[in-house]
């Protein structure tokens, strides 16, 4: 049975209709915590949060204390905030800016009053149209109530933050491409090094990039302590986590949890949860951090949620998305669908990705559509090895950034789990699914 | 003589003003002229490169990066579904082809009233709804073929324009308020905060000194 007494930390508001107004928010604690960080030197703000031990919530799962600490010796110019989430079947930041905008803004807050930083830009993704109103209203709102604008709260501190709108690439949600986005440009990654926008960020300056769910746990951290919160979870991973489920499962949603005390069983079957799959299905494999991540099968079932826990085992939490995929689904379509996405994302800068993207999906698209040959199996794994050498994990980089090396986890997961699938698509010419 | 209307000007304008750089306004200023015309016109992209100090030519190499802009003219509803992983196993594929039908015009095509675009997206992150639906850009959360059927007639008879505004994202919440102090004052504020953190941090670093030196 799924443990599901911690507390609500970033959808403790989830069962108001109501939960992206002002007035909800300011009765249910709302700007408490900003209210309390402000009595407290901005240094002891950082701490707090260094001591909640809170892992970015983005995909990289870096922590994000010492990604603030890294800059403690030069100020810092920009907090911009990551809220590009377009990693397929990824939809709990969606849920944050939809429903609770207040909760997200006030975080913001908090950390540039950490960083001691006066202009922040919160970038969303251009399809997120009422979650940009939504923002956009909490932080006019935020500005009458003065808690956003010139010395917020009464305070010495002074901090205008934009919302920016994205305009359809999943490439933006890398971080350095996001810059490059906010500046105006082509949304391509820039090469490393200098690995960290703390160096080198928005304009070259000082900048520090954070995920909406990591800016979402702050005002509860601050309003009860970072030890409160490094008290949930265990080991690495402290505190709760959006889980997002989706695929063949009867209850898909968004799921606050807390870290490693659950496994993937509990999300999927638990009857309070995923609620299991539909009848007479069984589970075939499931994704379990967003379709970057390689597979699991079954038997993995009872790995708990947690960020080494996964990443042990070959794969990672990463964007916190889960996807159910039952025994009535076809695998090659499902991966053919995934490197579909990867050719089409790819921003075209590195030859083994903007190359073997397009290769491998046409190979998939074979394979599933008709006209596949047995030798294409070994061919894809092939060109796997030449997007990430030896297609260990985590990969091997042969690209400027992380989308490349991405690509293989799902083709090598499915080869490696269900040859015979594939063998049978050839034999057949086409999908015996369909 | 501007082509974008007075109020989209005017919003342009505020939207420049908001960042360091003008070039940082590209995307929201290429949002704010599809929400005028549609998609992108020679005109509208010729108005964003002089807001921006750019070249049209800039312009529109930086927005054919993006899925969401237009480079050529499209129907009055954009119509997107989502045939990505979660939809995929939801019927996303075979809800796409019935929309296809639905809408009579082809997958990337307009119909031929001009009122339908047909797109197949990736990933909307709506995905416990699955299959996705979106017009231009709003959920629109129709998953079946008979449901999808029912909100293309409510679109044909204007049901739904209080939930589905036409293109672009930004036209109904506008910014307001902002820091309402000039920037060097912010400076002074930032800079008056760093002396006293290190001067703090000097403090601790004496006190830490001389814990250590009585340990010896």
């Amino acid at each position: 049975m799924a443990v599901l007494d911690a507390p609500l930390i970033v959808s403790s508001r989830r069962d108001y209709a109501d939960s992206f107004t002002l007035s909800r928010y300011l009765e249910t604690g709302g700007y408490e915590g900003l209210r309390k960080a402000l009595t407290m030197f901005p240094e002891d703000v950082a701490a707090e949060v260094d001591k909640a031990s809170l892992l970015g919530r983005g995909g990289a799962g870096f922590p994000a204390g010492r990604k603030w600490s890294m800059l403690r010796r030069s100020p810092i110019s920009y907090l911009v905030v990551n809220g590009d989430e377009s990693e397929p079947a990824t939809f709990k930041d969606h849920y944050l800016v939809e429903r609770d905008p207040h909760q997200l803004v006030e975080g913001v807050i908090i950390a540039a009053y950490a960083l001691q930083v006066s202009q922040v830009f919160i970038f969303l993704r251009g399809e997120f149209a009422l979650g940009l109103e939504r923002v956009q209203q909490a932080l006019n709102d935020a500005y009458a109530h003065g808690a956003l604008g010139s010395k917020i709260f009464g305070s010495d501190f002074s901090v205008d933050v934009v919302v920016h709108p994205g305009a359809g690439a999943y490439i933006c949600g890398e971080e350095t491409a996001l810059l490059e986005a906010l500046e105006g440009k082509r949304g391509f990654p820039r090469i490393k090094p200098p690995f960290f926008p703390a160096v080198t960020g928005l304009y070259g300056e000082p900048t520090v990039v954070n995920n909406v769910e990591t800016m979402s746990n702050l005002p509860w951290i601050i309003s009860n302590g970072g030890a409160a919160f490094a008290a949930l979870g265990a080991g690495r991973s402290t505190g709760t986590r959006l889980f997002a489920l989706a695929g063949n499962v009867k209850n898909p949603g968004v799921f606050e949890l807390e870290m490693v005390k659950n496994t993937f069983r509990d999300i999927i079957f638990d009857p309070a949860l995923g609620g299991g799959l539909a009848e007479g299905r069984t589970l075939k494999a499931f994704i379990p951090g967003g379709v970057s991540a390689p597979w699991f099968g079954p038997e993995l079932l009872d790995t708990p949620l947690g960020q080494d826990e996964v990443g042990g085992l070959g794969s990672m939490l990463g964007s916190g998305s889960i996807v159910v995929i039952d025994d009535a689904s076809c695998v090659v379509r499902a991966t053919w669908r995934i490197t579909k996405f990867f050719s089409r994302e790819s921003c075209g800068q590195c030859t083994p990705c903007r190359e073997g993207s397009g290769w491998i999906e046409r190979a998939m698209y074979r394979l599933e559509n008709g006209g596949g040959r047995m030798e294409d199996i070994d061919l894809l794994l092939d060109l796997c090895d030449n997007i990430a050498p030896g297609l260990t994990w985590p990969p091997q980089q042969t690209t400027i950034c992380v989308l490349g090396p991405s690509i293989p986890s799902s083709v090598h997961s499915a080869i490696s789990m269900f040859r015979d699938d594939f063998v049978a698509h050839v034999n057949y010419g086409g999908c015996p699914h369909d | 003589m501007s082509h974008f209307r007075a109020d989209i000007r005017q919003r342009a304008e505020e939207l420049v003003a908001l960042y360091p750089r003008r070039r940082s306004a590209m995307l929201p200023l290429l949002h704010l002229a599809q929400e005028q015309d549609g998609y992108l016109s020679d005109e509208g992209i010729a108005e964003v490169a002089a807001l921006t100090d750019t070249t049209p030519a800039d312009v529109r190499g930086t927005a054919s990066f993006y899925d969401m802009f237009h480079l050529e003219p499209v129907g009055k509803y954009v119509v997107g579904v989502c045939t990505n992983i979660a939809c995929l196993l939801a019927g996303g594929e075979e809800l796409l082809e019935h929309a296809s039908q639905t809408l009579h015009c082809a997958v990337g095509a307009t119909s031929s009233d001009g009122l339908f675009t047909l797109e197949e997206t990736e990933c909307l992150a709506d995905c416990n709804l699955a299959p996705c639906v979106q017009v231009n850009h709003r959920y629109v959360r129709t998953t079946t073929p008979a449901t999808f059927d029912a909100m293309v007639e409510d679109l044909r008879e204007g049901r739904l324009d209080h939930d589905v505004p036409s293109h672009g994202t930004l036209i109904r919440v506008k910014r307001q308020g902002g820091l309402r102090v000039s920037k060097d004052d912010v400076a002074t504020e930032r800079a008056q905060a760093l002396a006293e953190r290190t001067a703090r941090a000097a403090v601790a670093a004496a006190a830490a000194a001389a814990v250590s030196e009585e340990s010896k």
